[in-house]
């Protein structure tokens, strides 16, 4: 079994899925080498600033409705829960919900904590979470401090065990241990599989599992599912603790991002007996068929599956026609997670758009299941082969790529990605939104979304006439991956087939 | 009096964050890279708080992703990571284009007892301009590390000037970034100083920079404008230039504070009072203006208008505002809530301050940084009315349950988009008359 429930953690992406943070190459070779020993991770001599695994764990958690987190971290480490709390306005909004603030109670390690150990402020955070917001459950996430003085959670949580009647759970996602954030969400969804989660008492044949983020745009699969009579739910944001517990009544778990949804649809897999649709993303509409088709596999639904793909084609098609001639031949450079990065470059050459490099901020070579992501090799079908990097949101390679590359557009996810883009007068997307593009309508409403940005760039180009990069003139000139060092060499064997 | 809240030690809410959080004021200053020895998630957290969430402040010129950090795991906790460090200084020297290289450390390299100071210093040597501060974020709160920032230029980057210019004030004040209105009020003390004729030099902020910092030596004397913090800097000033410091505890909001600043500041500097007479009496014109015409609806509002004001802020805030609504506004006060964890010394001096807000009006302060002992304390308060708290978005929620009022000055000011504001002086209390009386305006009292 890949997903394995009886240790108290997740095993980070670095060591589980052999993820990778530094590459240069192109989306063929990736496949190729992904899923091997062969494809070892670049590392740089000159690094900027990226992020941790403490930020996507706690992102996920804050959001449970009736949970309760406590950071045991210094009070910087409790600071992008600000975000959080925006996050969580913006989905009460949109689901017309009362607002309220997020429950989150930060121990404030502070120089004693460090040298005396912070049981006792975690203890104090615990009863306080508990006092003040009367969750059903309580999560405590690990900390660089917090891992490095050696602090034995398990044994406080266990020893207020009596004392406070909800799970007490512990989420060990110390930024030091994984150069890949996304190690984050694995740590939250270790910790809901551990002790969240039951086992099924009733199986709900119409109950779909849809692992996303904030799922501000949920309305358009509600409606395309419930034509097959099916009934989503969203996880794990913005849902109960009594919901998460029973996600195991589920007929099938469906992913809007391979990198989210991995670790938690293969343990509802292996352990609960809820098949995982192992598909493209719903991006586009190759995605958004291979999504319901796989699905409509697992369920024996087929033949309505391929009544409504083809009834929700047709719908679009002059539209998406008129806009492929619009866009046709426009350069892309994408920079994005490896997910959506893969899964982006399938939608933009959909809308006619050449996408003449696809950067990703890491690579998984396997998901839990124990295969190469579908995305990459899906992509690696195809006849024309398209540069990529890995390049873990290091901008000073993104930077300089751009320049060289000189493309009409740069579409990107990930926060204080656009700006860097936009510097450079190239007309920009920032994809905050997961649903921005989801199913048929999401590509033509995505598609107009380009049109619109390509016919009105002077902002860009305003901000490129008057700023300055912050880099010498020789960084400037140098090759973009001048400080990504050579990968060891190569060996052989596979752990999993790759098929290209 | 300040009533001592239950001892609490965790905190409920961040309105704060950590020492290394005050890699904001490396970025504050024009052209100067901060160079961050820290966990890899450490930049980015700061970031998103302190300039997106904050106002929407944005990365400036070398914020956000794009400021170099060793992204420590594993191998530098346990073997170390000077080797790393000194790499990476070396290449961002290369790569970034600054005239300061400030380096920052995290709670990884200080528990680790990385001696970054020292790897530092062999760039000093070399005479390239780099300096380090330790900023483990379990060290403090941005507060202290704004303070170890400046400390760490003071000592490791400024050299002594042969002459003084007479008239040249360093400004030492609020902290850049924390206070998301601070360019438009560094910039509203330049024009208040200089318009009873001194010159400011303020290193903070666009036209500030490198420039500025080379000049502190040279100033007549150093301001601190602030309750606390930067105290301890313009000490360290006093004793390697021998440069004299007025510290000025109240930040002035309206006229009756602004002037009573501008009086003490002149007086301090040695200039004539007829000359400061002047200047204020021709910044008081536009004040004295808008508020001949506000008053038609001050006075016919008055029963919408707040009972009694909150703050939940920074000691900064606090008191100016404050002093401001009591003394121009005729407001009346109930509990301030002081959050910056202002250090035991200082809080004497600042309840003083409460309590003699007016002649005849004091008021409470409770000093706390956690949220729920303020919700706690504010749910068992009877107010009369409407209450106006004026705290962080945080304070949304609290003011609702309250049927309050509610505008956000204090950090994290997430539910506002702020660009050139400023709250201090003449017009900047003017423009915290208009934000404040905007929400009652929109609001069906």
């Amino acid at each position: 079994m890949s997903i394995n429930l009886t240790t108290p953690e997740a095993q980070i992406r670095e060591n589980r899925l052999s993820s990778i943070t530094g590459y240069k190459g192109s989306i063929k070779d990736l496949a190729t080498q992904a899923g091997g020993c062969s494809l070892k991770s670049g590392e740089r001599g000159f690094t900027q600033t990226t992020a941790c695994s403490l930020g996507c764990a706690q992102g996920q958690l804050v959001l449970i409705k009736d949970a309760a987190v406590v950071g045991h971290s210094a009070i910087g480490c409790g600071s992008d829960t600000i975000q959080s709390n925006i996050n969580n306005r913006r989905g009460q909004f949109s689901r017309e919900l009362e607002y309220t603030n997020i429950n989150y109670i930060n121990t404030n390690m502070t120089e004693e904590a460090t040298v005396f150990g912070g049981a006792a402020k975690l203890r104090e955070g615990i009863r306080e979470a508990y006092r003040r917001f009367n969750p059903k459950v309580i999560f405590v996430t690990t900390s660089c401090v917090s891992g490095i003085i050696g602090e034995n959670i398990s044994g406080i949580l266990e020893g207020l065990a009596e004392e406070i009647p909800v799970p007490l759970v512990p989420v060990h996602c110390e930024g030091f241990r994984s150069k890949l954030w996304a190690s984050g969400f694995d740590a939250a969804f270790h910790a809901i599989l551990t002790y969240i989660v039951k086992p099924a008492e009733k199986k709900n044949p119409n109950l779909i599992n849809i692992i996303n983020f904030s799922g501000i745009g949920r309305k358009e699969v509600v409606r395309l599912l419930g034509r097959l009579g099916l009934v989503p739910q969203f996880l794990v944001q913005f849902t109960t603790v009594d919901q998460l517990s029973k996600i195991s009544e589920a007929a099938a778990t469906l992913s809007f991002c391979g990198t989210l949804g991995s670790y938690l649809a293969s343990g509802l897999e292996e352990h609960f007996g809820v098949p995982y649709i192992k598909s493209l993303q719903p991006h586009g509409i190759a995605g958004i068929n291979s999504w319901l088709r796989e699905l409509g596999k697992v369920l024996g639904r087929e033949e309505e599956v391929e009544k409504l793909i083809e009834e929700e084609t047709a719908a679009i098609a002059s539209e998406l026609e008129e806009l492929r001639e619009k866009l046709n031949g426009k350069r892309v450079v994408i920079g994005m997670g490896p997910s959506f990065s893969q899964n982006y470059t399938r939608l933009l050459q959909e809308l006619a758009l050449e996408v003449v490099w696809a950067a990703s901020w890491h690579f998984d070579q396997r998901h839990d299941y124990g295969e190469i992501p579908a995305t990459i090799l899906d992509l690696a079908k195809n006849e024309k082969d398209i540069p990529a990097c890995v390049s873990e949101l290091q901008v000073h390679e993104i930077n300089n790529l751009l320049r060289q590359l000189k493309p009409d557009l740069f579409v990107c996810r990930h926060p204080g990605m656009a700006i860097w883009s936009a510097k450079l007068g190239i007309p920009t997307i920032f994809i905050n939104d997961e649903y921005q593009s989801f199913g048929y309508q999401g590509l033509i409403n995505f598609g107009n979304r380009v049109a619109d940005t390509l016919a009105n760039p002077t902002f860009v180009q305003y901000l490129a006439s008057k700023i300055k990069l912050p880099y010498t003139n020789w960084w400037l000139e140098q090759d973009a991956f001048t400080f990504l060092g050579e990968a060891p060499p190569k060996k052989k064997e596979r752990i999993t087939k790759a098929v290209v | 009096m300040a009533k001592a809240a239950k001892k609490i030690k965790v905190i409920e809410q961040v309105r704060y964050s950590c020492a290394l959080a005050a890699l904001h004021s490396v970025l504050a200053i024009d052209r100067a890279v901060p160079i961050l020895h820290a966990g890899p998630g450490c930049g980015q957290r700061l970031s998103t708080a302190l300039s997106t969430t904050n106002g929407y402040q944005g990365t400036g010129y070398a914020g956000g992703h794009a400021m170099p950090c060793t992204n420590s795991t594993e191998a530098e906790v346990i073997f170390g990571g000077e080797k790393k460090l000194k790499e990476l200084i070396t290449h961002s020297l290369e790569v970034m284009d600054a005239d300061l290289y400030v380096v920052l450390t995290g709670c990884t390299a200080d528990i680790v007892g990385d001696d970054s100071t020292e790897v530092a210093r062999g760039f000093q040597k070399q005479g390239k301009p780099v300096v380090c501060a330790q900023t483990g974020g379990f060290s403090g709160n941005n507060f202290v590390g704004h303070e170890l920032i400046l400390g760490a230029i003071i000592d490791q980057y400024l050299q002594p000037s042969e002459e003084i210019e007479p008239g040249l004030v360093n400004v030492f004040s609020i902290v850049p970034y924390y206070d998301a209105f601070w360019t438009g009020n560094l910039e509203e003390i330049r024009k208040l100083l200089e318009a009873i004729g001194l010159k400011a030099n303020i290193i903070f902020g666009p036209g500030g920079g490198v420039n500025a910092l080379n000049k502190i030596p040279k100033a007549q004397f150093n301001l601190l404008l602030s309750p606390w913090i930067g105290l301890t800097n313009v000490q360290q000033l006093e004793e390697k230039f021998k440069t004299p410091y007025l510290h000025y505890p109240v930040l002035p909001i309206g006229p009756t504070e602004t002037s009573k600043f501008l009086r003490a500041i002149g007086k301090y500097a040695g200039l004539p009072s007829e000359q400061v007479e002047a200047s204020i009496a021709e910044l008081e014109k536009p004040y004295d203006y808008y508020i001949e015409r506000s008053a038609d609806y001050l006075l016919q509002a008055r029963v919408g208008l707040p009972s009694r004001f909150i703050t939940i802020s920074d000691s900064f805030y606090a008191l100016g505002i404050s002093k401001f609504l009591v003394n121009d506004l005729g407001l009346l006060p109930g509990t301030q809530f002081i959050i910056d964890n202002i250090p035991a010394k200082y809080q004497a001096d600042l309840e003083k301050e409460f309590k003699d807000l007016s002649p005849t009006i004091s008021a409470p302060v409770v000093f706390t940084n956690d949220s729920g002992t303020i919700r706690e304390k504010l749910r068992e308060t009877k107010f009369r009315g409407k209450p106006l708290i004026l705290g962080s978005a945080w304070d949304q929620m609290i003011a609702k349950e309250l049927n309050g009022y509610q505008l956000s000055v204090s950090f994290p000011v997430a539910d506002r988009f702020i660009l050139n504001s400023t709250y201090i002086g003449y017009n900047g209390a003017l423009r915290l008359a208009e934000d404040i009386f905007s929400v009652l305006v929109s609001s069906n009292y």
